[in-house]
């Protein structure tokens, strides 16, 4: 298996324990004897209307002077209860429920629901519809990556990547908005292909994105990679080491930090992701600045891929044509009764899923997103569950931020990259 | 049941609901731990299937799950490292909810899916925190929407929904859209909040005892007074 471990030139810095032990702050202004505050910790509220929880999330902190003794996420202040809705809606009806779920990378959500629920029917998407999930999937790991980028980078006070970072992401939503009409809902996807192909020149307009996006992210590279203060503040903190991290069910980029070589696009390919020629990059030390690293590298991987995507594009038709799936077309559905049956009940009672289970996972920008889809062979599903990444990863919160300053805590909140839409759902 | 029915009474009322369809028993030779647990297990493995196509699902006894799941993650020709989810399925219709564990080996590249049947009276299953760390949340979700108690769980309370959120358990089949209460008795409880229910216990616990605090600079002479 291709990999490759993140490597800059960037020595690490030895003040930095890189062990797992907290490192006393190396920014300590002046000589003044600390106050003597007894054994009374403090307890203190950070969120849920906080700009550095990256969401509505409410850390309710146990603090010994500026020392993390303990924190409590709470959650649930965005639940939605997607889950249930989606028992009350068809197949196809679910999947604008998926892109409110994580949207900073909706398309992944589109694309993993609709794989799964192909899947469990059975059904093998056109040539032209893989590459262009790929595509779509691709694009939108940059996406998400851009937006953990940015607001870390304004967690560690530097503000001008952040600008950098979002007018790519501007530029991005415009790819969104020009093929599907909306920026951040898409609902691209439909079971058995996307909702309209490429329009005229969406592809050529990728391109020429791809072709100025590595300046951008070159330039931010020279601002942060081995920036003093972002060094400071990330190596040696959060530290897991590669069995706890399993062991905690860390996935995605968070997991790869810790030198685990897990990706889902290689060890359960789907969509032909063994026939591209990309790396995945492994960290090796499991603090913040691995974490960083790696998804800095992630990006440089899904130009790659996306630029193979393009090359490889076939033409054809988009999406498959099954009568358990596709509308008759206007006309006939208006001369012809059959054709008039087939469009009302295909409308009303949803598209036939047979009886079964199947649990799909995909690579998302955050982790291993698994969709778990439950039929009794009805138009409309018995349960559908999201094994959402971002919600296992913030729930180890608490173990990293033990014994850290609040700093810190917010420093390592930043690193697990977090979307609070889906954690809550 | 059609359109808005639904959502006063819940997807499926307890009483109308349709049996799952079990899925026809699979040859446990196509997926070396299936083979290996029921040579090992034997009795306490129920049924094995082959569900979308290449996904194996196994039922074991619910009271043996954390041995068997133990096993399972531990035995170095399975090393099942990565528990990928724990989640739980309602069938409706009084059938007996479903917790599914999703396995996934690293090593091996292997997935597993672990189904336990709890009978709607005896909603209660060993936790596997003590194996896998990132139970905790995820049990406590089943917990906080489904029910189902987790005996040795280290902090079995609800999740997604308020603390005291009394109207039950939202994904069961019975449960409406709407919820239980009516929109006016939803209102009053919120408006009746009390402070103290946004902490946990051993938050409620920390400094609530007013304490003097000198600060040692102020001892000795200092600016201050100047």
């Amino acid at each position: 298996m291709a990999q490759k471990t993140v490597e800059f030139n960037v020595g690490r810095n030895p003040e930095m324990g890189v062990d797992g032990l907290p490192t006393p702050s190396p920014m300590a202004p002046f000589d003044v004897p600390e106050p003597d505050l007894g054994e009374e910790h403090m307890l203190v509220n950070i969120g849920p209307q906080h700009p550095a929880t990256h969401g509505v999330l409410r850390l309710v902190c146990e603090l010994d002077g500026e020392t993390v003794v303990n924190v409590t996420p709470h959650i649930g202040f965005l639940h939605s209860s997607f889950e249930k809705l989606g028992e009350y809606r068809t197949w196809n009806q679910i999947v604008p429920l998926t892109d409110r779920m994580d949207y900073l990378a909706p398309l992944i959500y589109n694309c993993a629901y609709v794989m799964s629920v192909e899947k469990l029917m059975g059904l093998e998407v056109t040539p032209r519809c893989k590459v262009a999930r790929v595509i779509l999937m691709e694009l939108d790991r940059i996406f998400g990556h851009l937006l953990w980028l940015g607001t870390t980078a304004i967690d560690v006070g530097a503000f001008t990547p952040f600008l950098y970072t979002f007018h790519e992401r501007e530029r991005i939503y415009t790819l969104h908005e020009k093929l599907t009409g909306a920026r951040i809902t898409t609902s691209a996807t439909r079971v058995g292909g996307l909702m309209a192909d490429f329009p005229e020149g969406w592809i050529a307009e990728l391109e020429h994105f791809l072709d100025t996006f590595p300046r951008t992210l070159e330039e931010v590279h020279q601002l942060l990679t081995g920036n003093g203060i972002l060094i400071g503040r990330t190596q040696g903190i959060g530290v897991i080491g590669a069995e706890e991290a399993v062991n905690y069910g860390f996935t995605g980029p968070n997991l790869r930090a810790s030198g685990v070589d897990y990706d889902v696009r290689k060890d359960q390919p789907y969509y032909d992701y063994e026939t591209y020629d990309f790396e995945v990059p492994i960290g090796e030390h499991g603090d913040c600045y691995d974490r960083y690293l790696v998804r800095m590298e992630e990006m440089e991987q899904s130009i790659g891929i996306l630029r193979q995507a393009i090359e490889r594009l076939p033409d054809g038709p988009m999406d498959v044509e099954d009568p358990r799936i596709t509308l008759p077309t206007k006309t006939d559905a208006m001369s012809d009764m059959e054709s008039m049956i087939h469009h009302f009940k295909l409308i009303t009672e949803g598209i036939p899923v047979p009886s079964g289970d199947c649990y799909l996972p995909v690579e998302a920008s955050k982790g291993e997103l698994g969709m778990y889809l439950v039929s009794n062979g009805g138009g409309k599903p018995v349960r559908w569950r999201v094994r959402p990444p971002s919600f296992v990863n913030i729930s180890v919160l608490p173990k990293l931020a033990r014994g850290h300053l609040v700093s810190d805590l917010i420093m390592i909140n930043a690193s697990l990259d977090i979307v609070l839409g889906e954690i809550d759902r | 049941m059609n359109g808005l029915d639904g959502v006063d009474a819940g997807p499926i009322p307890s009483d109308t609901g349709a049996a799952p369809e079990a899925g026809a028993p699979a040859d446990p030779a196509g997926h070396p731990s299936v083979a290996a647990l029921f040579d090992r297990f034997g009795d306490a493995v129920t049924h094995h299937e082959v569900s979308a196509g290449d996904e194996h699902v196994v039922h074991v006894d619910p009271s043996r799950n954390v041995e068997i799941l133990g096993w399972l993650k531990d035995d170095p020709d399975q090393r099942y490292d990565l528990l990928r989810d724990v989640t739980c399925v309602d069938h409706g219709g009084g059938e007996p909810l479903r917790v599914v564990y999703q396995l996934w080996s690293i090593p091996h590249r292997r997935a597993l899916r672990v189904r336990c049947l709890l009978e709607l009276d005896a909603l209660e299953i060993d936790s596997v925190v003590p194996l896998w760390a990132t139970a905790n949340w995820l049990e406590r979700e089943v917990y906080d929407l489904f029910g189902v108690t987790f005996r040795g769980h280290p902090d079995l309370r609800r999740i997604l929904m308020p603390h005291d959120y009394a109207e039950g358990h939202p994904l069961r089949k019975d449960f409406p859209l709407r919820g239980r209460f009516s929109r006016a008795e939803q209102t009053r409880r919120a408006l009746n909040q009390d402070v103290d229910r946004f902490y946990i216990p051993a938050e409620r616990a920390v400094g609530r005892e007013p304490q003097e605090v000198t600060l040692a600079a102020e001892s000795g002479d200092s600016e201050t007074e100047g």
